[in-house]
């Protein structure tokens, strides 16, 4: 089932949370809502399950409005953070809840939360309590309790927050194998851009009440719509500048602005990899220091007159060779993004000089 | 147990202690608890019978366990939901109704009773009121119940508060996505958690207005047959002279404080169960 949102206002006292906030999910599609803590995507989740009222605005349910329709009858498998389950039931009872609140007879009850046991690798587990089960497990349980209704359109508040890195791992190839599986429209809300871009068909990028950018994974690291979006995802250098001459100085580091207006304040943002290191005497920057992350060496480098500047590199990369601590280095910036201050939206991006 | 008592025994002065100790505590509870015991059983079972069937006892017996009673429903009510709006609600005012809630632990309990017949008496505040409308309060039964609950009020709010502030209201919100009305959230979802300490904060209660006295000789009158509640026809028979009679009803109302204490603690196990 399609949903629509459609100019959503919400403020808890001062504070919007939500400001004017329209998107589209198709039928069928897993899409996440992105962004940092604080910034609506959870309340605008919650509007659409019928678990908070907007001060104004719309939500569809292929095409029909849902507005006036309780969280009740709405049709939405909601899974919470903190998994919500009901303490004093079993996880078979669990699992059944929405079938027995529908009044399905008990055979019907045992045969759904059977195929979702088995469905959700619980097995086995039908007869113990909440406080039995892993986090995994609990999550789980939570998920098959959201699904045992058959629900038109699923939704996912942090569903992997409340547990450790590996389990976290294991649970976002759990939820994609099983929207493969079962195509259940779902939207899951994080503020992880590895389980956004990891999980999802499309990503919902929201800050501060506000949609920046709704695209693929691939369209938003490859064409971040604002700045805001520039900095959040992936990790980049961002310097604020003005244009002089079809270029944006920052220090010694000229960084390319072709066709930027003379005097134009822009934020430049730098992706680490989007810029290459190598030793040179006669360079503009300084090497402070180099940090290995695994795979990957982190270097720091002070631009001559300049702030700090970070590039990483694979660890057998030969741009690394020579490069350590107190070595001079020129840069060369393979790809740059420039949003105009008064805009904050995109206006160039800078083809690697030929 | 074993590995406690081992780690914790410092040998030849620690038997002494704990001698010590065994014997004190043997001296301080069970003597008086045989002493009872033996008055109550001394005439045999019949002469027991007798003088908890005699008119007297036998309505302050009734009395005390119905007022009992239905404090114990009150308050499980009441209780719950004063539980319910100190954790759930955020409002001014929340904290000085904490503290009211606990008041009524540290008043003295003959204290709680004049306060009470002040208001209610017939020259109280409210007791020319009282009179033209004819309730009578102060020296009645009403007057009995509502010292009762004075008395007891804590017991069911501090019972369900920790129980309530541990669940987590987005399991209210589940029931409702999975389809629930607000009557099946409250029966299905909300109550089962709670049941067991609003029943042991219950036990509690009746257990406590059983032996309730301070509050009671002053605002109930005491009027035989009509406002003489248990604990307060013993003092009168041990008054009297009489510690035969004073002992049997005692031991009526030792085996409902003892059998309670029990089903308490049975109950607060299985609250720390499902919790």
């Amino acid at each position: 089932m399609s949903i629509r949102v459609d100019h959503l206002y919400k403020r808890f006292g001062d504070f919007v949370a939500v400001d004017d906030v329209s998107l589209e999910v198709e039928s069928g599609e897993l899409v996440a809502f992105l962004g940092p803590s604080g910034s609506g995507k959870s309340s605008i989740l919650r509007i659409i399950a019928g678990l908070e009222r907007a001060d104004s605005g719309s939500v569809f349910f292929a095409g029909q409005a849902a507005d006036h329709l309780h969280a009740r009858a709405r049709g939405v498998g909601f899974v919470f953070q903190h998994y919500a389950l009901f303490r004093h039931m079993t996880v078979a009872q669990n699992i059944a809840f929405g079938l027995r609140v529908q009044g399905k007879s008990r055979a019907d009850q045992g045969l759904r939360v059977h195929e979702l046991l088995d469905l959700m690798g619980l097995a086995g587990l039908g007869e113990r309590y909440p406080r039995q089960l892993s986090g995994g497990q609990r999550q789980r349980v939570a998920l098959a309790r959201a699904l045992a209704p058959q629900p038109q359109v699923l939704l996912l508040d942090e569903p992997f927050g409340a547990v450790d890195a590996r389990v976290r791992e294991e649970l976002r190839h759990w939820l994609r194998r099983l929207h493969d599986e079962v195509h259940v429209t779902s939207i899951f809300v994080t503020h992880d851009q590895e389980e956004a871009f990891s999980v999802a068909d499309k990503v919902i990028v929201i800050n501060r009440g506000r949609v920046e950018q709704a695209a693929s994974p691939a369209d938003i690291l490859d064409h971040p719509a604002t700045e805001f979006v520039a900095r959040f995802i992936g990790d980049a250098n961002v310097y604020e500048g003005k244009a002089l001459g079809g270029v944006v100085p920052i220090g010694r580091l000229e960084i390319p602005a072709a066709g930027v207006t003379d005097g134009t304040e822009v934020s430049a943002v730098l992706r680490f990899y989007d810029l290459k290191f190598w030793k040179e005497d006669q360079g503009i920057a300084r090497v402070v220091r180099t940090m290995t992350l695994g795979d990957r060496v982190k270097v720091e480098a002070v631009i001559d007159d300049g702030p700090v500047i970070y590039s990483q590199f694979p660890r057998r990369s030969s741009l690394l060779a020579g490069i350590e601590p107190g070595c001079r280095i020129h840069i060369e910036v393979t790809l740059a993004r420039l949003y105009p201050k008064d805009a904050g939206i995109l206006v160039s991006t800078t083809p690697p000089p030929a | 147990m074993d590995r406690v008592s081992d780690a914790l025994n410092p040998g030849t002065g620690g038997r002494v202690v704990r001698g010590a100790v065994l014997a004190y505590i043997g001296l301080l509870v069970l003597l008086p608890l045989v002493a009872l015991l033996q008055r109550g059983l001394a005439g045999g079972m019949d002469a027991l019978w007798q003088a908890i069937s005699a008119p007297g006892a036998r309505h302050a017996l009734t009395l005390t366990l119905w007022s009992a009673a239905v404090m114990t429903l009150i308050n499980a009510l009441m209780g719950t939901a004063a539980a319910w709006v100190l954790v759930r609600y955020r409002f001014p005012g929340r904290t000085f109704l904490s503290t009211l809630v606990d008041l009524p632990f540290a008043i003295p309990t003959l204290v709680t009773g004049v306060m009470l017949v002040l208001l209610y008496g017939p020259r109280g505040l409210m007791g020319d009121w009282l009179a033209t409308s004819g309730l009578k309060i102060a020296f009645a039964p009403p007057g009995i119940l509502l010292a009762l609950l004075f008395v007891t009020l804590p017991f069911v709010v501090r019972a369900v508060e920790p129980v309530l502030l541990e669940q987590d209201p987005a399991e209210e919100e589940a029931a409702r996505t999975l389809g629930a009305d607000a009557f099946t959230v409250f029966l299905r979802v909300l109550l089962p958690p709670l049941l067991p300490a609003i029943l042991s904060g219950s036990v509690r209660s009746f257990a406590r207005a059983l032996g309730e006295f301070g509050s009671i000789v002053v605002v109930s009158g005491n009027i035989p047959y009509k406002t003489l509640t248990a604990p307060i026809y013993l003092f009168g028979e041990i008054e009297a002279g009489d510690p035969q009679a004073a002992a049997a009803v005692s031991l009526v109302l030792l085996l409902f404080a003892v059998a309670l204490t029990y089903a308490g603690r049975a109950l607060e196990r299985w609250a720390g169960v499902d919790a």
